[in-house]
């Protein structure tokens, strides 16, 4: 049932994998930001009480999203490498940290610069945000672990090995940190607060969480190809593809 | 039978082992209460001496002193047994990885963990803690600390074959001490006000069940990466 | 279309900043984290390549020294 899937675990065929995606998801990125960002900046209608300002909710809300969506398909990557020994998905989970880092760096970003016309405050330490910050965190692990060793195969492993831990602890991390902010804060502002969003809002949204599937999907693939590259340069496939035909780059 | 007795005898012989070292050099298991101890006179220095605003923040202070000093040791926990091979000798040995591996997450509470609890009312003292809350002090140190050591374990086993693992260890463990550190002075902070605790005490304690069963096969994985 | 004008647009009933700071940044990072992956992909198979040569110019070295 599974056996058309065996061919991609040489990295030949996930290269090649790769650059049939490629253009899908480019292409998904470009349109649906455009489209997106349009929408959300000039034709959505202003909220009634956060006025203009809730306009960064077109941001902020899919890259808190797929922050957590980068985080669980790297977990996943990464529970494949360790349970089936695949090198691509080692591979895989090296090229979306640095995306997700990078998404919940926008979250945290988006977040604070809400923050401040709303809540009077740069920073405050609710739940959401605090957990966002604790995902970078572990992003971030992930990464400097990644690079502090020499022997790449073995950085690959020790990596999925922290992805893992780290999977298993951020629902324990992200309920412990909502349980504290109620404890000490009160109730702090929900977003929609049990009244659905209005449809004006909610596709221009949906629209822009596509898009950023589509961008982590796409800098993930660009970023995959060069750690295959980077991993199997001693390989005459890839000296082939080298001093071959540069059109297939 | 004869396999159950031998099992029971590595794990004694490896936490025998490690506890032996440290209490040969008395360094390891002093500097860190030392540690701890300096980390309490540093904040009431830093933030006045109220003692209505130490009591305040002390379960905070205790438990992030207790963090830290935790920390000192860990990069220590396989360090010296990887460096002169016994590690990859233990690791090859015909017994279960995880058991070893949980011997020596045994010995590292026994070393840092322990003495902090017994010390912990007087720190508790020294920061105005109600005394009504140093029952709660001891009881979440007691749950706590071997879950910090059993977390730990895992960064200092994905670290132990670099050469500068130390700071790297503290970004890859203090995230995943958040819930421990959240649950334990929340805790302190309910029994402060004498109010019922025992529901931050039990999340503490699932906590902890579910480390024990599953970070020695966590840190027998990691192992055997840093070790090949 | 919300807005009646261009300056209306930018200014976002005053919250101009907030909302292109957060627009700004967001394209910066995007922008910048797919630059890195793109230049970086292709500086490894330029060094592929740069392997490939050296290891030609020693073969053909050692064949004009024979």
């Amino acid at each position: 049932m599974w056996k058309w899937l065996h061919p991609y675990a040489k990295t030949q065929k996930a290269y090649q994998l790769c650059n049939t995606f490629m253009p899908y998801f480019a292409v998904i990125t470009i349109v649906c930001f455009a489209v997106g960002w349009v929408w959300g900046l000039a034709f959505a209608p202003a909220d009634y009480q956060q006025k203009d300002s809730y306009r960064i909710i077109f941001i902020h809300v899919p890259s808190a999203i797929m922050s957590m969506g980068a985080y669980s398909s790297m977990a996943i990557a990464a529970f494949i490498a360790m349970v089936w020994q695949l090198r691509n998905a080692e591979l895989a989970v090296i090229a979306i940290a640095p995306v997700g880092a990078a998404v919940t760096a926008i979250a945290l970003i988006t977040g604070a610069a809400w923050g401040k016309p709303m809540w009077g405050a740069w920073w405050v330490w609710d739940a959401r945000l605090t957990s966002e910050l604790i995902l970078l965190f572990l992003y971030l692990g992930v990464i400097a672990l990644y690079h502090s060793f020499e022997d790449k195969a073995a950085a690959g492993k020790a990596s999925c090995i922290l992805a893992l831990v780290g999977v298993v602890n951020l629902p324990i991390i992200h309920f412990s940190v909502e349980w504290w902010n109620t404890l000490h804060q009160g109730a702090t502002i929900t977003k929609f607060d049990g009244s659905a969003i209005h449809p004006s809002m909610f596709w221009p949204l949906m629209i822009n969480i596509v898009a950023f599937v589509g961008v982590i999907g796409w800098v993930t693939l660009i970023r995959l190809k060069n750690e295959i590259i980077q991993r199997e340069k001693h390989r005459p496939w890839v000296r082939e593809l080298v001093s071959g035909g540069k059109n297939a780059v | 039978m004869k396999k159950h007795d031998s099992y029971w005898r590595i794990l004694s012989t490896v936490y025998k082992k490690d506890c032996v070292l440290a209490f040969r050099q008395r360094s390891e298991i002093i500097n860190p209460l030392l540690f701890f101890l300096i980390v309490i006179t540093l904040f009431p220095l830093g933030i006045g001496p109220e003692p209505q605003l130490l009591a305040r923040m002390a379960p905070g202070i205790i438990w992030v002193a207790a963090l830290l000093s935790t920390m000192l040791g860990l990069d220590k926990m396989f360090r010296e047994d990887f460096n002169d091979g016994s590690l990859e000798q233990l690791l090859l040995s015909p017994f279960p990885n995880t058991l070893i591996v949980f011997a020596k997450i045994a010995a590292h509470w026994t070393i840092t963990g322990l003495p902090l609890i017994i010390m912990a009312p007087m720190f508790a003292m020294l920061l105005n803690l109600d005394s009504t809350a140093w029952n709660a002090t001891i009881l979440t140190l007691a749950i706590g600390t071997p879950l910090l050591s059993l977390i730990g374990a895992i960064g200092a086993a994905l670290t132990v074959g670099l050469q500068k693992g130390g700071v790297l260890l503290s970004l890859l463990v203090l995230p995943l001490y958040i819930p421990v550190l959240i649950f334990a002075t929340s805790a302190i902070d309910t029994s402060a006000m004498s109010l019922d605790y025992s529901g931050q005490l039990a999340i503490l304690g699932a906590m902890l069940a579910v480390a024990i069963v599953s970070a020695p096969f966590a840190v027998s994985s990691a192992l055997k990466v840093s070790v090949s | 279309m919300q807005f009646n004008s261009l300056s209306e647009f930018i200014a976002m009933g005053g919250y101009g900043f907030f909302v292109w700071l957060s627009y700004g940044s967001c394209l910066l990072i995007l922008v910048g984290i797919f630059i890195a992956s793109v230049t970086s992909h292709k500086s490894s198979l330029k060094q592929v390549e740069m392997q490939i040569e050296r290891e030609q110019r020693i073969k053909k070295a050692k064949e004009s020294s024979v």
